[in-house]
């Protein structure tokens, strides 16, 4: 049933180790077979990792503003114009200066060597808050402050690409991209939005994200392994892909009364946390998944975005498969990488794009996946935070 | 819904504050804090939390008497907004589970300089330039730290609310610079006026002074450097104002619907009566030179609260005490209340608690109900020597008896973040 107040998808801005934009994201979700993904096994050794691909950062962002930011922020600002540039709404200044944008971030790039040279220093210094003092004042660069100021990304994004309406910056990892999608969704629903900008981007190359994941050795180590076929003996699980994924949400009204393409609608979405022991997780999950009752299973597909966990993927999947039963699954972290604050939003522009293009999506993980009978009529997206935080959100095809 | 007691000019639920805590460097609890900013008492004070040689800025707001279980700026954000917390809900005569959700601004976070040095000495010896990181993880495959990594989550302050408190759905934290205490408030304003809940748990905390954070906003040359004595730093809207003292606190509201509130039979204390925000793109920490997009947010605010100029009272000003900050915030209030501006009081929180970055919208907005709830202007201290070309009504120095019957309150922040509040004490 159409109403003028659905949310509908009309822009995806999307940038993985698959490729820049929308073209390389088709190509892999209507492929036969998937291959491989690229994989930077050798910088960051053990840990693989999935790296950006070869980006030409001037076709969004001129020179001047790319200076003013590390690749974390450049990635965002790079999506979010794609996101733009697919809505056709890159050049409508009135659009842009009454968008509402909701960014959802961790933090920017540390300066690895000045780190490095302080706590070099201080190993052979008893005076280290001294010696700290000292360093700072000399060896940070101001600018580095502006790059690893979280909402320094909803900042260059409005300076960029003239976003204005509102800017809002959601932070707490994966939970943050959920409460992103969730809180647009809502505030359109209500009409307290007619468009807005999504999204998110996460940077894997860096050693500085990867201390902290390694916190509880959530990283997998060694080989690239398919999502559902690794294991606790190569590390954690979790390998990391830097991604940028931004979408351009609108009520359905504004979306039509303009002749924009509608990439599919969501029909719900919702997030929770909690504790996850005996069967808590698996209970959130169901009660999540609720929110998609009355689907078909054989319309369905569902995109994870399982982070890789091993025993936290299992759940998941086991959960899925009894709520959804009869639908593909598709773990797609195993193509592009985790990417934290940016996955729950990479979900749902690659739900997007295969209702859309009305994709037999290929199995990501052969042995685990089954393949696809027919194209779905609708996809749930999935988010279990590799820490905290859960999401789903259920998206149709444009009818 | 369709008794228009409850519904505001759009017919929209009306959105009461119905309880309020708050913890700034001048102490804990809404009653302590208010008799000290209304006897312009300042909390700025020399810092004692790390060593300041060889830096410009020696000074800040920082709260150093909550206790906390570990020296960092999760633990530190936590537990103020714990507090707050409590207050605010036994404020509102709230116990048990909140049952509804949580809106939180807290300050991004990162790693302490203390934890890097025990991870270093903890690690392999250097083999080559800048392999820090390498080391470090060499270090953590050995022996993992889930401590550490709890302590740079950005999810971590607001999972532990949420189990302390019961909120309800997955919590939001949030940064908008020095505007997340505003865009806390209109999160949890904009879930009651969508119908998705009758009540919404706003919180914005911050204990992020470290001296990283210290040394990188005085490289932006945003830290007054007045030293000695340190309460008369922070002098908003003087001539010899060189910029903002670096601070902490937290504050806490409960919002209800005020259908809801009267049903339970609660006190209305406040309402929020309109919300105002427009992004800035002119420069990563300079405002427009001609005020547009602060204009425009406060401008914005008023029309959703459905009021225009001539209903504000009194004005909470952002005043952060940066050259810049107060020049145009004085421009934008202008812009919008033209002549009347210079008869409406405007002051700034500031001058005595410093800024409280993250948690400043809160931390005003709760002084800014309590300003009409007590009929008590609360001065801007330390003006003794106005800027000639702001012409403001500061309430200077001391306090003033007023009764405004609705109150502005500005959050302008570094990435072109503004936001304004329009609060009233009737929902008329």
């Amino acid at each position: 049933m159409k109403s003028d107040n659905d949310v509908v998808i009309t822009g995806i801005g999307i940038v993985t180790c698959q490729g820049v934009g929308k073209e390389a994201h088709v190509a892999l979700l209507s492929a036969a077979a998937v291959a491989k993904p690229a994989i930077e096994a050798e910088r960051f050794a053990p840990y693989p990792v999935h790296p950006l691909p070869e980006i030409d950062w001037s076709a969004q962002i001129v020179k001047r503003d790319q200076r003013q930011m590390e690749n974390w922020q450049r990635l965002g600002v790079f999506a979010a114009g794609l996101a733009l540039d697919d809505a056709g709404l890159k050049e409508d200044a009135e659009a842009c200066a009454s968008m509402d944008m909701i960014v959802a971030a961790g933090g920017g790039e540390r300066d690895i060597k000045v780190d490095s040279l302080i706590v070099d220093e201080a190993l052979k210094r008893n005076d280290r808050d001294i010696l700290l003092n000292e360093k700072l004042t000399t060896e940070l660069r101001p600018t580095l402050f502006l790059a690893q100021l979280s909402n320094l990304m909803a900042g260059n994004i409005s300076i960029v690409h003239k976003v204005t309406g509102s800017s809002r910056t959601f932070m707490g990892e994966e939970a943050a991209g959920i409460s992103a999608v969730e809180t647009a969704y809502h505030r359109i629903k209500a009409g307290q939005s007619s468009h807005s900008l999504v999204g998110g981007a996460f940077i894997a190359e860096r050693a500085d994200i990867l201390l902290l994941v390694e916190g509880i050795r959530a990283h997998a180590t060694g080989e690239w392994q398919p999502l559902w076929s690794r294991s606790n003996d190569n590390g954690g699980g979790m390998i990391t892909g830097s991604v940028g994924a931004f979408l351009v949400l609108e009520s359905r009204t504004r979306a039509e009364a303009r002749g924009a393409h509608i990439y599919a609608v969501i029909d719900a979405v919702e997030g929770d946390r909690g504790n996850r022991d005996e069967g808590k997780l698996e209970k959130r999950l169901s009660r999540l998944s609720a929110t998609a009752s009355g689907l078909n299973g054989e319309d369905t597909v569902v995109f994870s975005g399982a982070s890789g966990l091993v025993d936290l993927a299992t759940r998941e999947k086991t959960v899925l498969e009894k709520e959804f039963a009869g639908a593909a699954i598709r773990g797609f972290g195993g193509v592009t990488g985790h990417a934290l604050e940016a996955q729950f939003p990479l979900g749902l522009a690659l739900a997007a794009l295969s209702l859309d293009g009305q994709s037999l999506v290929p199995a990501f993980d052969e042995t685990n996946e089954k393949p696809m009978a027919k194209p779905a009529d609708h996809a749930v997206v999935t988010t279990v935070g590799y820490t905290r935080g859960e999401g789903v959100a259920v998206l149709s095809k444009n009818a | 819904m369709s008794d228009n007691r409850f519904t505001d000019h759009l017919g929209r639920p009306l959105v009461a504050v119905t309880g309020m805590g708050v913890i700034t460097s001048l102490g804990q609890g809404l009653s302590d804090n208010w008799s000290a900013l209304t006897s312009g008492t300042s909390g700025i004070h020399k810092i004692t939390r790390f060593p300041t040689d060889g830096l410009s800025t020696r000074i800040s707001g920082t709260v150093d008497f909550i206790a906390v279980p570990a020296n960092n700026s999760v633990e530190r954000s936590f537990a103020f907004a714990r507090e707050t917390t409590k207050e605010a809900l036994a404020q509102a005569g709230l116990s048990g589970d909140f049952d509804g959700p949580l809106f939180l601004a807290a300050p991004p976070v990162e790693p302490e300089w203390h934890d890097r040095f025990a991870l270093a000495d903890r690690s392999p010896p250097s083999k080559a330039e800048g392999d820090a990181y390498e080391r470090f993880l060499t270090a953590m495959r050995e022996r993992p730290d889930p401590v550490f990594l709890e302590a740079v989550q950005f999810g971590s302050i607001s999972e532990r609310l949420a189990d302390m408190f019961g909120t309800r759905g997955l919590p939001v934290t949030l940064s908008t610079a020095c505007a997340s205490g505003a865009t806390a408030i209109q999160l949890g304003v904009e879930a009651i006026r969508q119908g998705r809940t009758d009540r919404a748990l706003v919180a914005a905390t911050d204990g992020s002074v470290s001296v990283e954070a210290l040394v990188r906003f005085s490289l932006l040359s945003a830290l007054s450097t007045q030293n000695d004595p340190p309460e008369k730093a922070s002098k908003p809207f003087s001539k010899d104002r060189d910029g903002f003292v670096i601070a902490e606190g937290a504050a806490t509201l409960v919002l209800e619907s005020v259908e809801s509130a009267l049903a339970r039979g609660a006190t209305v204390l406040g309402i929020i009566k309109g919300l105002g925000e427009k992004a800035d793109h002119f420069h990563r920490t300079r405002s427009s030179p001609d005020g547009g997009p602060a204009i425009a947010t406060i401008r914005a605010a008023l029309e959703d609260a459905g009021m225009d100029e001539s209903g504000i009272g009194y004005i909470n000003a952002h005043g952060t005490s940066t050259p810049e900050n107060d020049k145009m915030e004085y421009g934008s209030m202008l812009a919008v209340f033209g002549d009347r501006m210079k008869n409406i009081p405007a002051s700034s929180n500031k001058s005595m608690i410093g800024h409280t970055l993250t948690a400043a919208g809160a931390v005003e907005a709760v002084f800014s109900i309590q300003t009409m709830l007590t009929g008590t202007l609360p001065p801007t201290i330390n003006y003794t020597n106005p800027d000639p070309t702001i012409e403001l009504d500061v309430v200077p120095n001391v306090k003033r008896d007023g009764q405004p019957k609705a109150v502005l309150s500005n959050s302008f922040g570094f990435g072109g973040q503004n936001a304004s509040l329009v609060m009233t004490l009737e929902p008329v």
